[in-house]
């Protein structure tokens, strides 16, 4: 029992739990799975789907704030996908076609590559400041979007489009199967070969891993352009879930709340060690919150004070410091005078 | 050398400065905006461009800018409001002769209004309000009485069910908290329907005005409460992303579920035609024409009334097939 609490990952799992938990009461069917149109239908599977675009950004974060750096431009190169992929299919002399739609999410990504490029260069080669250098690229790629768009939420109606973020492969939402194989992939590259440790290095410290004989530089960049990849096939899911790409509330703020899942996933903000779990944990947990909001009712106006409380909750229980004084408090109240 | 290169650069700056003084056709001043010219200018912050009747609404008051032969100096507060006072002082500095906004949020603007006052320029307030008391700091509010499109809505819904006396369950998609458009067609609608005690608002939470943030949260509803019969959205945007969520369901919007929205964009128009949206109150953005109608007005010194509606209508299905075609946003 004490090994499963002090394990990294207990509390938040167990606050996740809490919330899913306290639907039931405003929602008596909030776990039940139904069948509905040959593919699954409920709550649940609501909260992994709408979880999918912050999974893939805060995974993207991950890695970067392993590298001992922070990408703030996630919202906007997920904004510029959306719009990219939208404007071209838009194009599609027949929007059914499914090498049309194939070639409009190649270009999002190939587009995305290039602007984890530019981030990456500008913290590793340049050596600005990860913070100010992906500024640049969160303020002027939401303009970019919206430049593109020319202010204007692009429709399509593209089925094979629609498949990305609305969906079901073999009764399971292709968003959240898309999202499991990146994950499956990204763990992979990073426990199963010496890339997570080499990353971890980085964070760790850019000096004594480059006397090492690493090549920070090249590592870093690749971080940038791994975050930035995530980013853009968020940003595909989320305007294929609404077949729109909408340019201004695409990812709007979204990297405050991939930054709060991976610390709230145990990865700390100065960089090294990483858990690509804890992240997608933490992703899942935030979307849970909203639902819930939604569920129990929670007026509008409170809604952010609703989620603040949670998080800070969160946050306390995390804390062993704080555990240990309450912890302590409680023992000697219950100790006989 | 550089002293030609000085001297250049020199001449070529007055001779700019000379045609732009002079570039008016008969205007005698030429030292620049606010001396009292015949050429007026406004500064113009915008709320963003968060939607499509957004869009429209920019593009109207920049084309009658234009052909009003108004010089217009256009700022984009995206949706903040530091941004937008921020755009408000800098006109102040410029000396403009009058200021329009499109405040983000009702409340805060005493301070800078103020500002405007003391610094003798007129302010008009196009399509949100502020909740200032002191309503000497702003000559007039041009837009649309958002309580009355709410009351339209709710009075559309007593009519359709009109001489049934089952509970009518409806569920409510409001704007961004705070915003005058959320508020106050949240209130007319209340209003309305608190006449009758079968209309029940058994879910009311926020969509920020998108679709994707419609859909998510009409997917929550739609679990939670199995028998909605009645979907109210703040505008049409988040009642398309809603529409999505309900056929996901397995339920036929328009029929298992009845949808009102505001605005009546091109998209939200184009689902009313479809039978998927049952009724739409109008919310129009072109309104730059009357402004700067005010504008002028306000600039030669004439009596403006201190609130001047917008033009607008209703659509029900079959209006919305006859009106699309022609539809500008």
């Amino acid at each position: 029992m004490t090994a499963l609490t002090r394990h990294r990952l207990f509390w938040p799992a167990a606050v996740l739990v809490v919330l899913l938990v306290s639907n039931v009461f405003f929602a008596p069917r909030f776990f039940s799975i139904t069948v509905h149109d040959g593919h699954l239908y409920g709550s649940l599977i609501d909260v992994l789907r709408s979880s999918t675009p912050l999974v893939l950004v805060a995974l993207g974060m991950t890695v970067v704030i392993a590298t001992g750096g922070i990408d703030l431009s996630v919202g906007s190169v997920m904004a510029i996908a959306g719009a990219v992929a939208c404007l071209m299919i838009g194009d599609l002399p027949n929007q059914d076609s499914v090498g049309g739609v194939l070639l409009a999410v190649a270009a999002a990504i190939g587009l995305a590559v290039v602007l984890g490029l530019w981030n990456g260069v500008l913290v590793s080669v340049i050596g600005i400041q990860p913070i100010i250098a992906t500024l640049i690229l969160m303020v002027a790629g939401r303009g970019i979007a919206q430049l593109l768009t020319s202010g204007q939420i692009i429709n399509v109606s593209s089925p094979p489009f629609r498949v990305i973020g609305a969906g079901y492969f073999l009764a399971l939402p292709v968003s959240v199967l898309i999202v499991a194989a990146v994950v499956a992939i990204a763990v992979v590259l990073t426990r199963r070969s010496a890339l997570g440790v080499l990353v971890e290095a980085v964070g760790a410290s850019p000096t004594a891993s480059r006397l090492a004989g690493i090549r920070a530089r090249g590592l870093t960049i690749m971080a940038y352009v791994f975050a930035a990849v995530c980013a853009a096939v968020a940003g595909l899911i989320f305007s294929s879930n609404v077949a729109s790409a909408d340019s201004n509330a695409a990812g709007n703020l979204i990297e405050l709340d991939a930054i709060l899942a991976v610390v709230i996933g145990g990865t700390a903000l100065t960089g090294g060690r990483f858990s690509l779990a804890g992240s997608v944990l933490g992703a899942v947990l935030i979307s849970a919150l909203d639902i819930t909001t939604y569920t129990i009712g929670i007026p509008a106006e409170t809604t952010l004070l609703f989620k603040a409380v949670v998080v800070v909750v969160l946050c306390l229980s995390q804390s062993a410091a704080f555990r240990a004084v309450v912890l302590r408090r409680r023992r000697t109240a219950g100790a006989p005078a | 050398m550089r002293r030609k290169w000085f001297a250049a650069l020199l001449a070529g700056a007055l001779v700019t400065a000379g045609v732009t003084g002079c570039g008016g056709d008969d205007a005698g001043s030429g030292s620049g905006s606010g001396s009292g010219g015949d050429k007026i200018t406004m500064g113009f912050s915008q709320v963003g461009a968060e939607s499509g009747w957004r869009t429209a609404n920019t593009k109207s008051i920049q084309e009658s800018a234009a052909s009003a032969g108004i010089t217009l100096k256009f700022s984009d507060a995206q949706g903040k409001q530091e941004n937008q006072i921020k755009a408000i002082r800098s006109f102040i500095a410029q000396r403009v002769d009058v200021i329009a906004f499109s405040p983000v949020v009702e409340s805060g603007w005493d301070t800078v209004l103020k500002e405007a006052k003391d610094a003798n320029i007129p302010v008009i307030l196009t399509d949100r309000a502020v909740d200032s008391q002191d309503t000497s700091l702003y000559k007039t509010f041009i837009g649309s009485d958002f309580v009355l499109e709410g009351k339209k809505a709710g009075e559309w819904l007593v009519k359709e069910y009109q001489g049934k006396n089952d509970p009518v369950n409806i569920v409510e998609l409001q704007g961004t908290p705070g915003a005058a458009p959320a508020n106050d067609r949240k209130a007319g609608f209340a209003d309305v329907i608190k006449a009758d005690p079968k209309f029940k608002v058994i879910a009311s939470q926020t969509g920020q005005f998108t679709r994707t943030d419609g859909k998510e949260v009409m997917e929550a509803f739609l679990k939670t409460y199995p028998d909605i019969d009645v979907l109210y959205a703040h505008n049409d945007d988040m009642g398309l992303g809603a529409i999505e969520a309900i056929e996901a369901a397995g339920k036929k919007p328009g029929k298992d579920i009845k949808i009102i929205t505001v605005d009546a964009v091109k998209d939200g128009m184009t689902a009313l035609s479809q039978g998927k949206i049952n009724y739409i109150v109008e919310c129009s953005p072109l309104l730059g024409p009357q402004l700067m109608d005010l504008a002028k007005k306000v600039k030669a010194g004439e009596q403006i009334p201190n609130r001047v509606l917008t033009e607008e209508t209703t659509f029900d299905q079959e209006q919305a097939k006859a009106a699309l075609p022609s539809r500008k946003y």
